[in-house]
């Protein structure tokens, strides 16, 4: 029987940190040098975790599926990175940041976490300025913020629109100068297959070398997961194409519970779905709501060209719906208000499936100067793609699956409910509650990746220097190999017509209707049935090209494919069981008489934690009950 | 519209390639490029062949995975594009498109399209770092950088590592790519304290990997999706003979 602990530290809120940190058990620099140290995934998270476990003298091996760790997905954050740094003198503190991160998540996030890592961005931004991160400056030469994610203080760090590809390149060159120093051995192009338990404890990893197909085992004292989110699941989203969630579903298998795997992010501004073929949403900056002002046709299905269409004939929903908050209402509300309005017919573009968002007025009161100072490079990124000229039709957009809230279940100090298995980053559910701020995620990755678990898991491991060197000829690493390489002879066996992208893309769309922005009992119970029978219809009629032994891309994709219909069945039960409304959550049946979500603290303020229990059976729910000591739990209001 | 492919096909790095010429029916300019090679790659999968691999992860011009050789340019030659960011409008019915992993010593083909371009990683691994461990860093606002610094550092660092500069190379040199991180750091206070050895470990271990040296024809520029600029070569340039010299020399 799983009981979940989450070991958060007695005391107050603000010192549960520090008092943690005098208490956890270290290892003696000799003794880390005997100890070995398994890292999956190392976007940003994970490189800076890779660094900062082997400064610290520990053995790491290091492993991505990229060519190249520089090429994980945080790259393509754009807006910025907070801290709680207060160079504004505008009343920002730790507390502030860490106040608006568990109201931002309406109240589904632990208050220890939260605050840890309101507390750690501090340190995080000298750090990545000490690696050689070019942050935005002023010409005193002292770093420039900005106010983003409808926050009323001015705590974003940014660089341009690439604030996380110079966050990961930074936490990239750190982890390169471990490898020179040979406390980091890097394994790119791995796929993790699964993972290896002995007497309950994480001691290894089955990986497929992606160029030569060999199935690979690797031992250590511990195992990090931070392999990132799982917004694939929708097919379309703004991830990068090769992110999955099969490494945290193979520990998820292994006995990881789950936590609130139904909590995505739906991103408001997207590139809209043009056709087809199409294989991602391109997002675009939430910044350009500041500028931009979101309408539809008042008449459904007006064929108008939009600059032909009159201001009268034009529906500001939001400003309509939300006057005191407007354009800039949070990601969840912007997001549903645009699916109402397509939903109803008033919908845009060749699909239907879009609404303008337009800056005539912007440009008409600031200049289109000022505009492309702004934007330029936003606007040049959507001509380019859409054909349109920004500057002289509005936009086209469309909400997109995006970040995942969710993952696996991590006590405050990261660790799975498998011992010695932790999780960072995206890859965990630890600090967003139900609906994530922006520029939250940069700050939560590079803050567990150096300061948090490279404290936290010394704990663990202090335990462990009796332990000498897994062998990989231990029992149970037979087994996971052999079941890793049944699996693809499973795949390749079926011999069928479909590839795995088109089972991907059907999942997708499933997902997308019945478990996204809203969710309702008759359609998560549809979607429940139509999962299981495109399940089923994947292993009798998937075709994998049969080089196992070689590069193979279709393979890594169907492995892919196969762990999303177990999430996929994992988010609907989720969904289905949580009963409110709350952040990126909508259950059509929990809503205020006006159409608002409403929370129900009363029933639900936990976390919902699932046991696997077989690939057929219904996983089974553990709480962890929310306990807020320090803030009073409100209704969010942008009325 | 219907195109002809001529497409690199390479079993592995052991096996020699060749070009494979497939007619492909039925695009939609509203297709990216890659796109339109997901499209290729379905047809070949339905009817039992094998596909053709390439690299990409992101499809949207910031990781760095994909680049092809198209018709003959690094990333099919339109400014500051990468091969993910074409579109299919750039082609027309009936068009031929040759299609050719990066040519480079330094890039040996692992399959089809695909190479591998770990010599970056090993060049940056020489020197493209700043030694500051977790904990060490005094408070970011400590050290205040010029603002016109601090741009000209981000301009180099936006290089997505792509590789296209080498391709585009005739000599296939590597010097924009490693002058794009030497600058960066060399443009802030806080890379400056390592400047000398950096600059020499990288540009050993360059020379080392096999690229070629430069010969100024600015290919490299001209094709690299992120307007990395040619300046950066002369600054590194700089900084070698400065550090050769046992001296820094003043930069502004």
């Amino acid at each position: 029987m799983i009981k979940l602990d989450a070991k958060i530290p007695e005391g107050p809120l603000a010192e549960k940190w520090s008092r943690h940190k005098r208490s956890v058990k270290l290892v003696n620099p000799a003794n880390k040098a005997k100890l070995d140290i398994i890292l999956v995934g190392t976007g940003l998270t994970g490189s800076a975790a890779a660094s900062s476990l082997g400064e610290l003298g520990y053995n790491v091996k290091a492993f991505c599926f990229q060519d190249s760790p520089r090429r994980a997905h945080s790259v393509a954050a754009q807006g910025g990175i907070n801290a709680a740094k207060n160079y504004r003198n505008d009343g920002d503190s730790v507390y502030r940041l860490f106040y608006d991160i568990i109201k931002g998540g309406d109240f589904r996030a632990r208050e220890a976490n939260v605050y840890r890592a309101a507390e750690v961005s501090n340190q995080t931004i000298d750090q990545l300025v000490a690696n050689g991160v070019p942050f935005a400056r002023e010409y005193s030469g002292y770093l420039d913020n900005r106010s983003f994610g409808g926050v009323q203080v001015s705590r974003t760090f940014y660089a341009k629109g690439q604030t996380g590809q110079q966050c990961l390149l930074g936490a990239y060159s750190g982890l390169n100068r471990q490898i020179t120093a040979g406390k980091v051995t890097m394994y790119p192009r791995r796929d993790m297959l699964d993972i290896v338990i002995i007497d309950g404890k994480a001691r290894g990893i089955i990986t497929r070398n992606l160029v030569t197909g060999e199935i690979e085992r690797h031992s250590g004292h511990a195992v990090v997961l931070a392999t990132g989110g799982y917004g694939t699941i929708y097919y379309l989203s703004t991830l990068a194409l090769g992110s999955n969630v099969s490494a945290a579903w193979a520990a998820h298998k292994k006995g990881a519970l789950f936590a609130n795997p139904s909590f995505i992010q739906i991103h408001p501004t997207s590139l809209p779905q043009l056709n087809d073929y199409q294989c991602k949403l391109t997002l675009m900056s939430e910044s350009l709501r500041n500028d931009g002002r979101i309408w539809v046709p008042k008449i459904k299905g007006d064929k108008r060209q939009p600059n032909d269409i009159p201001e009268e004939d034009r529906d500001y929903y939001l400003e309509r719906r939300y006057p005191a908050f407007g354009n800039l209402v949070p990601r969840d509300v912007a997001s549903r208000a645009a699916k109402e309005r397509c939903d109803a017919g008033f919908g845009v573009g060749k699909t239907g499936l879009s609404v303008y968002l337009d800056f005539k007025d912007a440009i008409k009161k600031q200049g289109k100067k000022a505009i492309e100072n702004k934007y330029g490079n936003l606007f040049e990124m959507y001509h380019k793609i859409s054909g349109d000229n920004p500057y002289e039709v509005p936009m086209r957009i469309y909400p997109a699956g995006h970040y995942t809230m969710g993952g696996l279940w991590v006590d405050y100090n990261l660790m799975t409910t498998v011992e010695g298995l932790y999780a960072i980053g995206e890859a965990n559910f630890s600090d967003h509650g139900a609906n994530r701020l922006g520029a939250g995620s940069l700050m939560q990755c590079s803050g567990e990746g150096y300061f948090i678990l490279p404290i936290t898991i010394g704990d663990y491991l202090a335990g462990q220097i009796k332990t000498p060197r897994i062998s990989t000829d231990h029992p149970e690493f037979e087994v996971a190999e052999k079941a890793a390489r049944d699996k693809i002879k499973k795949l390749m066996a079926v011999n069928g017509k479909q590839t795995p992208t088109t089972f991907h893309r059907r999942l997708g769309k499933i997902m997308w209707d019945y478990c996204g922005m809203v969710r309702n009992e008759e359609g998560l119970k549809k979607a429940a049935v139509l999962v299981k029978e495109l399940e089923e219809e994947f292993w009798k009629d998937v075709k994998v090209v049969d080089t196992e032994l070689e590069l193979n891309q279709e393979l890594e994709k169907a492995g892919r494919v196969a762990d999303f219909f177990g999430i996929a069945k994992l988010m609907i039960q989720d969904a289905l069981s949580r009963k409110e409304s709350c952040g990126a959550h909508f259950r059509e049946e929990s809503q205020t008489p006006d159409g608002e979500a409403k929370r129900i603290d009363s029933e639900y303020a936990y976390v919902a934690a699932w046991e696997y229990a077989g690939d057929d059976k219904p996983q089974i729910l553990h709480r962890e009950d929310l306990k807020f000591e320090n803030v009073e739990l409100k209704e969010r209001s942008y009325k | 519209m219907n195109i002809t492919l001529e497409i690199w096909r390479q079993k592995n790095a052991r096996s020699k390639g060749k070009f494979v010429t497939y007619k492909l029916d039925g695009v939609s300019e509203e297709m990216s490029f890659l796109e339109m090679l997901d499209y290729f790659n379905k047809t070949i999968v339905e009817k039992g062949g094998e596909p053709v691999a390439f690299e990409y992860d992101c499809r949207e011009g910031i990781c760095g995975c994909c680049g092809l050789h198209i018709n003959g340019y690094a990333h099919g030659g339109a400014h500051e594009t990468t091969t993910c960011e074409l579109r299919m409008t750039k082609f027309k019915d009936g068009d031929k498109i040759t299609i050719e992993p990066w040519r480079s010593r330094a890039f040996p083909v692992i399959k089809d399209l695909i190479v591998d371009r770990s010599a970056f990683d090993k060049i940056l691994r020489a020197g493209g770092f700043i030694t500051a461990n977790a904990g060490a860093a005094p408070d970011a606002n400590a050290i205040p950088i010029r603002k016109v610094d601090a741009d000209e550092a981000f301009d180099s660092a936006v290089c997505v590592g792509c590789g296209a500069c080498v391709a585009a190379c005739k000599n296939s040199s590597a010097m924009l790519f490693v002058s794009a991180k030497i600058s960066q750091f060399a443009f802030l206070p806080q890379g400056r304290v390592e400047a000398v050895q950096r600059v020499q470990k990288m540009v050993a271990r360059m020379d080392e990997l096999g690229f070629g040296n430069c010969t100024n024809t600015g290919a490299c520029e001209a094709r690299c999706p992120k307007g990395i600029k040619l300046t950066n070569i002369a600054r590194m340039n700089r900084e070698f003979i400065g550090a050769k010299l046992g001296s820094q020399i003043v930069r502004h």
